[in-house]
């Protein structure tokens, strides 16, 4: 047996595959990847044929869906040192957090991390180590009813205010008509990271900056940004829901999906689950990149997406790191877009036939992934969750109109030098 | 008030009751028969039935093998509680000693801090003892977290009773042990029923540890399965499965009571050996 | 309240049963052996741990890095402000906020429960159904029922606002854990739900351990049931109550799931544990976090020791056996 699965490996490594060298053993790696779904299968899959193909198990750990919890038994399992999971998923917001217990893929990854868009593969580098490999991207979008807006004459929005304005006349007259459950917008408002995503768009639409800039300095307290936050503010109870401020992402998408909204920010995925057959919205969704703040604003987008990474503490690097290669190369991300409409993180599949002819609005929409504005994660490290928290609190005090916009972010800034006091 | 007016009041009081409790439980039991967009519908009657959610939480994990999972779990927390109880009670309920006080609220504080607080602690503890991902590891943490309640009710229970109940066995040379087997036990009953059924609920829906020291799905128990259950994106909640799911799991429970409402009922003869 | 607190002065007949004393002492500490074993073993470490945690600098992305700091965690100043647990706003509103959560449920549950074993205890057709149909609630995993009360108090979707719409009690929907005045009550009313079959439970047990002579004799007499109840029952099942009130506070003070699913870590609802837990894994903050657990552990045993003190005191003196 031994020395057929010596063989074998051998054999895989001549024929390129991942460029690794045959193993002695075969190695049992334990994987998390898609909790979800099509997600999960696809990448079982993916990780099932590298296992045949070098001859190594694989074994796979079911995480919770929610990605906070997520992260938590991430940190339990790795601050303890265990190595009872090879390879992670991490989310773009973690190599900064959990960059210390992930091994460096530099050494196996045969500068395959060229191919992947630029500005991810810095976000997963930390310390110098590049501690994951780009897996897929997200970023948020504008999802609206093409048929309420050709309806009442009006025209995707071009700024927040002409969003601001169409939702609200669109609302006045669907109601009238006895609607009256429409609402203009939704979005995530609930006090949580998602929050955190909004409203960094929101601010950055307005040329209000990134919150923390890359320098780590905060940015955080200046006009754009308030500008921003008070017209969001407006919102609440107006063209949204007052309950939107207690709304997650399937939140936003009941009420849209339900045909109770003009528009809805959210991620991809809500495009085929509004696509299906038993959505009373199929066919009359349209999607586009988010509104700019004013004249002056640019179009944004929060970047989402995941990263395959390896524990420091696996017992086998070399065989985890091989089967993060596998499922993070091109091959294995066109899969996926095709089959799962997951959008790659390699910028020529963008233009790959098959993957357009799958998902159409993928191409249309690579210029949101690929100019989606992060979150401070990487100036800020290990206190990331922190500054999310310090701004979703202090958001969610304008959104829900306990504070006026100024006053909050500038109680913000000084909470946010507080947690800086040691440095990032 | 006459007779008939009194029951009438009594019935509809107990119908409020009944109305209170189930009807968060009828209402999963009516959206576990939804599906897809039907789900997002607020009626409160049934508008749709389809199976298809009962049948996917068995074919998209082991669901069956969690429930005994979690049957395993419960019951071995049950039966190592009572037995530890029954005679650590007896003996902080009965036999006079010092420092009596002190030891009831040492035990007392294991139920004064917070799981979260406790939980790596209890994780790097687990891990040593080899216990990572398997049965034994979530019974030992559930029973010793179970301890206090169970030690202290069948505490307060056992000092209610009469002195008179052992003094003449204590006098006949009887041993400690056969006193708490042929004199407790019998008049326990009920207390033991109800601390046992509540250390099962208990241990049935504990969920920080049976999610933090398991790893593989077979060893998983119920609130955990149901937890990590997921709709087909990362977004979206799978809520037909997870009341599917819920309403499989608490109807165990159902039946569980049914059979030992009798032994709770049975309180009442064991009482009028009292007088 | 019988419990142990107080030391039985009466040792009676010392001298006669001495050797059957300390026989019985022996047996009381082998009796004791196994659970005191088990306790120290797997709850004294972790509890240890996290106290002795809350006095370093630890952080979960290097545990190994951690040094001691002493109080710092806890007060600390720093460029003339200052830092630390017990300056923290946020930290004072969440004690604020579990109180009061404590309080009230608690309270509610109490109330119902007895209300409740009452009724069960009362002979009448179904007793067994409606006995199993009280325990349901407490039969769901906390973490499905606080999704399913999320799902249910939903302000679109939700079962509740359309009942109560229908009815015609609301005019408009209420986003029931989205605003912040209604959703401590929302978390409440959920606790209440969920946790008073516990308290009817427990209540009941009682009742059924109560000789069934004193009813007899005060039907015989002609007495009032109002006035039996006071009079006669309560009285007797009130060291069950105490008892069973002191674990739904010790759980009450430490309320986790039910905030953390049905409103996350809203300032509105935030409780002591959800605090704690924010620090310990959310912020990464170990020593911090530990230094708030170990707060929370000395605000709940003030607490307790209060209670079964005031408890202990008030039913020694009508204690006769």
């Amino acid at each position: 047996m031994g020395i057929r699965r010596t063989l074998l490996g051998s054999a895989v490594a001549v024929a390129g595959m991942a460029g690794v060298a045959g193993y002695a053993m075969a190695a049992e790696v334990t994987v998390v990847c898609g909790s979800v779904g099509q997600g999960a299968k696809l990448c079982k899959g993916a990780a099932t044929e590298w296992a045949k193909e070098t001859g190594n198990t694989v074994k796979f750990f079911a995480a919770p869906a929610s990605s906070t919890e997520q992260l938590a038994l991430y940190q339990q399992i790795l601050s303890s040192g265990s190595s009872d999971i090879d390879v992670f998923q991490i989310d773009v917001i973690w190599p900064g957090i959990l960059g210390s217990h992930l091994a460096d893929l530099k050494p196996y990854s045969n500068g395959a991390e060229d191919m992947h868009f630029q500005p991810i593969v810095a976000n997963n580098t930390y310390k110098g180590k590049l501690v994951a490999m780009p897996w897929y991207t997200d970023a948020g979008l504008l999802f609206y009813r093409k048929d309420l807006l050709e309806k009442h004459g009006e025209k995707a929005p071009e700024t927040w205010g002409d969003l601001t304005a169409s939702a609200k006349k669109i609302q006045d007259a669907e109601r009238a008509a006895g609607n009256n459950k429409m609402w203009g917008f939704v979005y995530q408002a609930k006090a949580y990271e998602g929050l955190t995503c909004d409203a960094l768009e929101w601010v950055d639409s307005f040329g209000g900056g990134d919150v923390v800039n890359a320098d780590g300095d905060i940015t955080i307290n200046n006009e754009k940004a308030a500008k921003a936050l008070s017209l969001a503010a407006s919102w609440t109870g107006t063209i949204a829901p007052s309950g939107v401020l207690s709304y997650q992402e399937e939140d936003a998408r009941g009420v849209f999906q339900s045909g109770n909204a003009v528009f809805m920010r959210n991620w991809p995925y809500a495009w085929s689950l509004g696509q299906a057959d038993d959505s009373p919205i199929k066919g009359k969704i349209g999607v586009m990149a988010l509104p700019k703040g004013g004249e002056d604003g640019k179009q944004t987008g929060t970047l989402g997406g995941w990263q395959l990474a390896v524990s420091k503490y696996s017992k086998d690097p070399e065989a985890a790191a091989s089967l993060v290669m596998h499922l993070t190369s091109k091959k294995s991300q066109k899969q996926r877009a095709i089959e799962g409409s997951y959008n790659p993180t390699i910028a020529e599949l963008y233009s790959d036939a098959d993957v357009l002819a799958a998902s159409p609005f993928m191409g249309q929409l690579k210029d949101t992934f690929t100019n989606a504005v992060a979150r401070p994660s990487r100036a800020t490290g290990s206190n990331y969750n922190k500054v999310s928290n310090a701004f979703y609190n202090a958001v969610h005090d304008v959104l829900s109109g306990k504070t006026e916009a100024e006053a909050s972010l500038a109680k913000l800034e000084k909470n946010l030098k507080r947690i800086k006091r040691k440095g990032w | 008030m006459n007779r008939q007016m009194k029951s009438i009041l009594f019935y509809s009081l107990v119908v409020v009751v009944v109305i209170f409790s189930v009807f968060p439980f009828y209402y999963a039991i009516v959206t576990s028969f939804r599906s897809g967009q039907e789900l997002f519908n607020p009626s409160v009657f049934p508008t749709s039935f389809t199976m298809g959610n009962y049948f996917s939480i068995f074919k998209e994990q082991p669901f069956g093998l969690n429930i005994l999972n979690s049957v395993i779990v419960a019951t071995s927390v049950v039966v190592l509680s009572l037995i530890i109880a029954v005679t650590a009670s007896y003996a902080l309920a009965r036999i006079h000693f010092r420092g009596r006080g002190l030891l009831l609220m040492t035990i007392l504080s294991v139920s004064m801090f917070p799981q979260v607080a406790i939980l790596s602690g209890m994780y790097e503890l687990i891990r040593s003892m080899g216990l990572y991902n398997s049965l034994p590891g979530l019974i030992i943490p559930n029973t010793v977290l179970t301890l206090p309640f169970t030690v202290w009710v069948l505490t307060t229970f056992m000092k209610e009773l009469p002195k008179e109940l052992e003094e003449a066995a204590v006098v006949d040379g009887a041993s400690p042990l056969t006193i708490v087997r042929r004199i407790f036990l019998p008049l326990m009953w009920p207390a033991m029923v109800t601390t046992g059924l509540l250390a099962f609920i208990g241990a049935w829906n504990e969920f920080l540890f049976a999610l933090t020291f398991t790893l593989s799905n077979e060893v998983r128990t119920v609130p955990v399965a149901i937890a990590l259950m997921s709709g087909a994106t990362e977004y979206e909640l799978p809520w037909g499965n997870i009341m599917a799911a819920s309403v499989l799991v608490t109807v165990p429970i159902v039946v569980l009571v049914l059979v030992f409402q009798r032994k709770i009922v049975a309180g009442l003869t064991a009482g009028a050996v009292k007088g | 309240m019988t419990l142990a607190l107080q030391q039985d002065g009466t040792a009676t007949r010392k001298a006669k049963r001495s050797n059957l004393s300390s026989a019985r002492l022996r047996a009381a500490w082998l009796f004791l052996a196994p659970m005191m074993i088990a306790l120290a073993a797997v709850a004294g470490w972790p509890l240890l741990r996290t106290i002795w945690l809350g006095f370093t600098d630890a952080n979960l992305t290097d545990l190994s890095q951690s040094q001691f700091i002493g109080f710092e965690n806890y007060l600390s100043y720093y460029d003339g402000e200052a830092y630390g647990v017990l300056v923290d706003a946020e930290w004072w509103n969440a004690v604020w906020n579990t109180l009061w959560f404590s309080v009230i449920s608690v309270g509610f549950e109490t109330l119902f429960g007895l209300l409740i074993a009452l009724i069960l205890n009362a002979e009448f057709k179904g007793r067994g159904l409606v006995r199993a149909a009280v325990l349901i609630p407490w039969a769901i995993p906390t973490i499905v029922s606080a999704k399913m009360w999320g799902w249910m108090l939903h302000d679109q979707f939700g079962v509740i606002n359309e009942i109560l719409l229908s009815v015609g009690i609301l005019s408009e929907p209420i986003a029931w854990t989205a605003d912040p005045s209604t959703a401590m009550w929302a978390v409440i009313m959920v606790d209440v739900w969920k946790t008073t079959p516990f308290m009817a439970l427990l209540t009941l047990a009682a009742l059924q351990m109560l000789p069934g002579d004193i009813y007899e004799a005060a039907r015989v007499d002609g007495i009032n049931p109002i006035r039996v109840f006071f009079k006669v029952t309560l009285p007797l099942i009130r060291p069950a109550i105490i008892v069973a009130v002191i674990f739904r506070s010790l759980d009450a003070l430490r309320v986790f799931d039910l905030i953390y699913v049905l409103t996350s870590s809203s300032t509105s609802t935030m409780s002591m544990s959800v605090y704690a837990r924010q620090q310990l894994v959310d912020f990464q903050e170990v020593g911090y976090g530990s230094a708030a657990a170990t707060l929370l552990f000395i605000v709940i045993a003030l607490l307790t020791t209060i209670t079964v003190v005031a408890g202990g005191l008030k039913s020694g003196e009508g204690e006769q056996s």
